[in-house]
Parts: C-alpha cells; sequence; structure tokens
C-alpha cells in the first residue's frame, strides 16, 4: 500500500526533502506539503537588501515550482496535530493521515516578545532583516540615514543565521563608507552575550575586524524593552543604549502550532533527538532545520546536511531499520565582511570553527576563518547553489553531510 | 572542606568536566563571584543543569519563562550578568554563539 508522508512547511528544508523523498519513494508514496504561505524566499538575500546589493526580485520564487511534480501542496495553516491519530488539522479543517510526518515549519522572528518593539515605531525607525518586509523596508530607511547611531540588537539566543547580525554590521560599515558618510554615523553592536564571538579561536582570529570597522561591543544585554517615544532600549540590569535606528534580531520562535498543542518547548522549538533527527513526540514524527531544539546553529547549510540523514531515517523507519545516529551538528558558513571580501567558517557539536582549507584539505580554495575575495565569490555563487542543488535535493559535489576534520588546523 | 584544586576548569573558569562538579563546587565558585547561596540559588542552579542534561540552550529570556524565576528575580539572585555566573556555578559551558 502507498506511505502517506505529510511535510509540514515548504521552505528551506520541508522543499529540499520532498524532493528527497520523492526521489527514493517514487510512486510509492503520496507526499504532502502544507504550507501557508505562497513564496518560497532565499532567506540568505535578506542580508543584502537593505544595502541595495539585491532587488527585492532576487529572493523569491512561487513555492509550487520548487516542488517535485507528483507532490501535493495544500495552501494552508496547520492548527493541529493529533500523534495518536496520526493525524493533521488545517485551519479551514481539512483533515490529512500520515505514517511519516516530517516537521520542516521553521523559526520565524517574534517582535511582540519584547516590550515597546512591535508597537508604532515598529518599521518606522525599529527594523528587522530577518522578514522580506523588513529587510525592503530597511533599505528605505538606509538611504534615507543621513547620519547618527545605529544600533544592532540580538534579543537573545538562539537565532536564525547566529552571524547575521555580524555580517549585518560589516555590511553597513562598508555602506557608510562609500556613500561618504561612515564618520558621521556610530555602528553599536548589542548583544546579550559576552562578546560578538564567544569561541576561543574565533575571538581571537577575527576580534581585529571590529576595531578595523569601528564598531563598538556592546556585551551582556539582555533587552527588556524598547522605550520608542525616547528612541531607547533598556536591559534588566537598568542599562539604557539611545539611538537613531534600531536594526532588531527579536526573539525567534517555532510555529504557533507548537505552542497550542503543547507539543513544542518554550520557544515552540520541537524537541527532537540530535543524531537521528526522530521527535520526542512519536516515533514516526521526525523534525529538520530550524524547527527543532537541536543544539545546532538554525541555518541553511544545517538544514542541508540533516537532509541528506534524515532521508536514510525516514526510509528506514517506513521499512522497520533502526535508525542511523549520523547527524553530528554540522554547519557551513560564509560571513561576509564586507569590501568584497567574506570569511568561511565550518564546524560541528564538538568542533568549533578553525583556520584551515575548504572542502579540499590543503588545497582549498576556500580559506576557513580568514578574510578572502574568493570567499566572497562563493557566497554569491551560493544562491545558484541553492536553487538548484540545495533545495532540489542535489548533492553539493565533496561537500559531506558529516564534518570532516580533513583540511583542519587543530 | 573541597576546594577546586582537583576540579578541571577553562581559562575562564568554567567546569570542562560536568561529571567534576558537586554542590560543594557549586558553593566554592558562588563565594568566588561573592555570592552566598540560598534554596531559591539552587532552584536556578537546578534548573540550569537539567536544561544543560537535556542540551537545550540558554538564554535569560528563556530561564524567565521557566517558572523557577522571573528575570527580575535572576538579576536579583546573580547580579552583574546572571546567566554567565549561575552557569559557572552549575558547572555547565558558557552560553556561546557559534562563533
Amino acid at each position: 500500500m502507498k506511505k502517506n508522508v505529510v511535510i509540514l512547511g515548504a521552505g528551506t528544508a520541508g522543499t529540499m526533502m520532498a524532493n528527497h523523498l520523492h526521489k527514493k519513494l517514487g510512486k510509492k508514496a503520496n507526499i504532502t506539503l502544507i504550507d501557508e504561505a505562497k513564496e518560497h524566499y532565499y532567506q540568505p538575500g535578506f542580508l543584502f537588501i537593505p544595502f541595495g546589493i539585491y532587488e527585492p526580485k532576487d529572493v523569491v520564487k512561487p513555492i509550487e515550482k520548487h516542488l517535485p511534480k507528483h507532490a501535493r501542496f495544500v495552501n494552508e495553516k496547520v492548527v493541529n496535530i493529533l500523534p495518536n491519530e496520526n493525524k493533521v488539522t488545517t485551519e479551514r479543517g481539512l483533515n490529512f493521515q500520515y505514517d511519516v510526518l516530517v516537521i520542516a515549519t521553521g523559526t520565524h522572528i517574534a517582535p511582540e516578545e519584547i516590550e515597546g518593539m512591535a508597537g508604532e515605531f515598529w518599521h518606522k525607525n525599529i527594523f528587522d532583516f530577518y522578514t522580506f518586509e523588513g529587510a525592503v523596508a530597511l533599505h528605505k530607511a538606509l538611504e534615507n540615514f543621513k547620519g547618527g547611531k545605529l544600533v544592532i540588537n540580538i534579543a537573545e539566543m538562539p537565532i536564525k543565521c547566529p552571524v547575521a547580525p555580524l555580517e549585518f554590521a560589516f555590511l553597513a560599515d562598508d555602506y557608510f563608507v562609500k556613500r561618504g558618510i561612515r564618520d558621521q554615523v556610530e555602528i553599536v553592536y548589542v548583544t546579550p552575550l559576552d562578546g560578538a564571538f564567544t569561541k576561543p579561536k574565533a575571538t581571537q582570529e577575527l576580534t581585529y575586524l571590529l576595531k578595523e570597522k569601528n564598531i563598538e561591543i556592546i556585551p551582556d544585554f539582555a533587552i527588556a524593552e524598547v522605550d520608542g517615544a525616547n528612541k531607547k532600549i533598556k536591559d534588566y540590569a537598568g542599562k539604557e543604549i539611545g539611538y537613531d535606528l534600531l536594526v532588531a534580531i527579536p526573539t525567534n520562535m517555532g510555529a504557533e502550532v507548537f505552542e497550542t498543542t503543547g507539543l513544542g518547548d518554550e520557544l515552540n522549538f520541537v524537541p527532537t533527538n540530535k543524531h537521528t533527527l526522530q521527535t520526542e513526540i512519536a516515533p514516526n514524527i521526525f523534525a529538520i532545520g530550524d524547527a527543532t531544539n537541536v543544539p545546532a546553529s538554525k541555518a541553511g547549510s544545517v538544514a542541508h546536511f540533516e537532509g541528506e540523514i534524515l532521508l536514510t531515517n525516514v526510509l528506514n523507519y517506513l521499512d522497520g531499520k533502526p535508525l542511523v545516529t549520523d547527524f553530528d551538528g554540522h554547519a557551513n558558513c560564509f560571513i561576509e565582511t564586507g569590501k568584497g571580501k567574506a570569511l568561511l567558517i565550518d564546524f560541528n557539536y564538538n568542533q568549533e570553527p578553525v583556520k584551515g582549507t575548504f572542502p579540499i584539505a590543503g588545497i582549498g580554495p576556500l580559506k576557513l576563518l580568514e578574510e578572502s575575495k574568493l570567499n566572497h565569490m562563493g557566497k554569491m555563487a551560493f544562491k545558484w547553489i541553492y536553487w538548484n542543488l540545495l533545495i532540489p535535493g542535489r548533492h553539493i559535489p565533496m561537500v559531506t553531510p558529516r564534518m570532516t576534520l580533513k583540511g583542519k588546523k587543530i | 572542606m573541597e576546594t577546586l584544586e582537583n576540579i578541571k576548569l577553562n581559562p575562564e573558569g568554567y567546569l570542562t568536566d560536568f561529571s567534576q562538579w558537586t554542590p560543594e563546587v557549586g558553593n566554592n565558585i558562588a563565594r568566588e563571584e561573592g555570592i552566598e547561596m540560598t534554596d531559591d540559588h539552587w532552584k536556578v542552579i537546578h534548573y540550569l543543569q537539567d536544561q544543560y542534561k537535556q542540551e537545550v540552550p540558554l538564554s535569560i529570556r528563556k530561564v524567565g519563562k521557566s517558572g523557577v524565576v522571573t528575570i527580575k528575580e535572576f538579576y536579583a539572585l546573580f547580579p552583574q550578568g546572571p546567566l554567565k555566573i549561575s552557569s559557572r556555578i552549575a558547572g555547565i559551558p558558557k552560553p556561546a554563539s557559534c562563533i
């Protein structure tokens, strides 16, 4: 009998899994994707929109264009998950039975979690760049910015793409230099952690970047509220920081359905085995990407590496075989540092980012934890890789799901 | 009384091996931080250790939502960096970003 595989979420992870599963299962399964959105965004591109490096049209395509032909796409919001009945329900009352459920609902920003943030000043002089609308609105605000204090604030961890706020600071420096007003702009990076870099090797290698770009760091700041009328952010210890333009990275949360069903944690992330990607909800429910609570970065590369392992485990589950415990927390991220350069980091649950070469040991051509123009070209080429290799579920040459120590200077 | 002499610490004073942690070790670190431990302090420490064992990443707001303490109480218990200091006393790693 045909198996029913239901995937919640048609973003990076969900689309990729639909393609992976379709290739392996073909007509042996009905694949259904449910997502309330119609558009698929190339989210790494959101970083470039505020600076006019990408146009809005560069980052958006219809979801359906990237799904396998025989997959069914349901453009609806999921409002209930019933693990005992193997069933999910949508807002308009449709029910979907599943043999295997894959949760790929991602994470979103929740500015309403911070007092005073989502109010009348939201997208007026407080912006995010983690949404399409936010990035586009911030582009206009930056164009109109004549000088003053630009504050970049991370509310709390974990956040999607943890290096993006730092990249934003570096690109802002570059942007104002090019506009000839850098001397009139103060760039302040405010973080709840005890520094912009918190891993020893990265701190040692990268601290110079902040000095070189004249970016001030304010650590240990846990934001309690935004006083929009007086243009100030305040923390729980009573510290206050004024701003002219606030670029906020609000609390990140998982999908609402994990709050209403009680299946998620405090931030609505799904309790998931960090090596098998099976959830703690039920043996036939798996999760991938930003939606899980695994202690890996919330990033597209992580979803990509998880994808090949999750594919094996869904197939093993359907065949009654034991699951593989292969996921090691592997992440691989380009970090834009401005002026046409970028860094590359490659790490996992146990190995912090270090110097070295990637993907070929000793040769590269990309360098780890070091700025280079080639790394920047790698980041720019990644958009093509994303649409043509990553979400179609094709293997990226020479890049393995498990992290390799080869080429790394430990 | 047990001291911190045989306990493996990283350069920032955090335990590198959680299995070496005992309440005595926690007390000694707290003393170094100038904190006199009470039942309320221990409730927070046990919550943090519980989350750590489940490999759940921690943040100040998350502790505030835990039902164990409010964020205000958390600051009152461990002034000047509540999560950093309480993590050290709990014998768990310092909260980190990815780089």
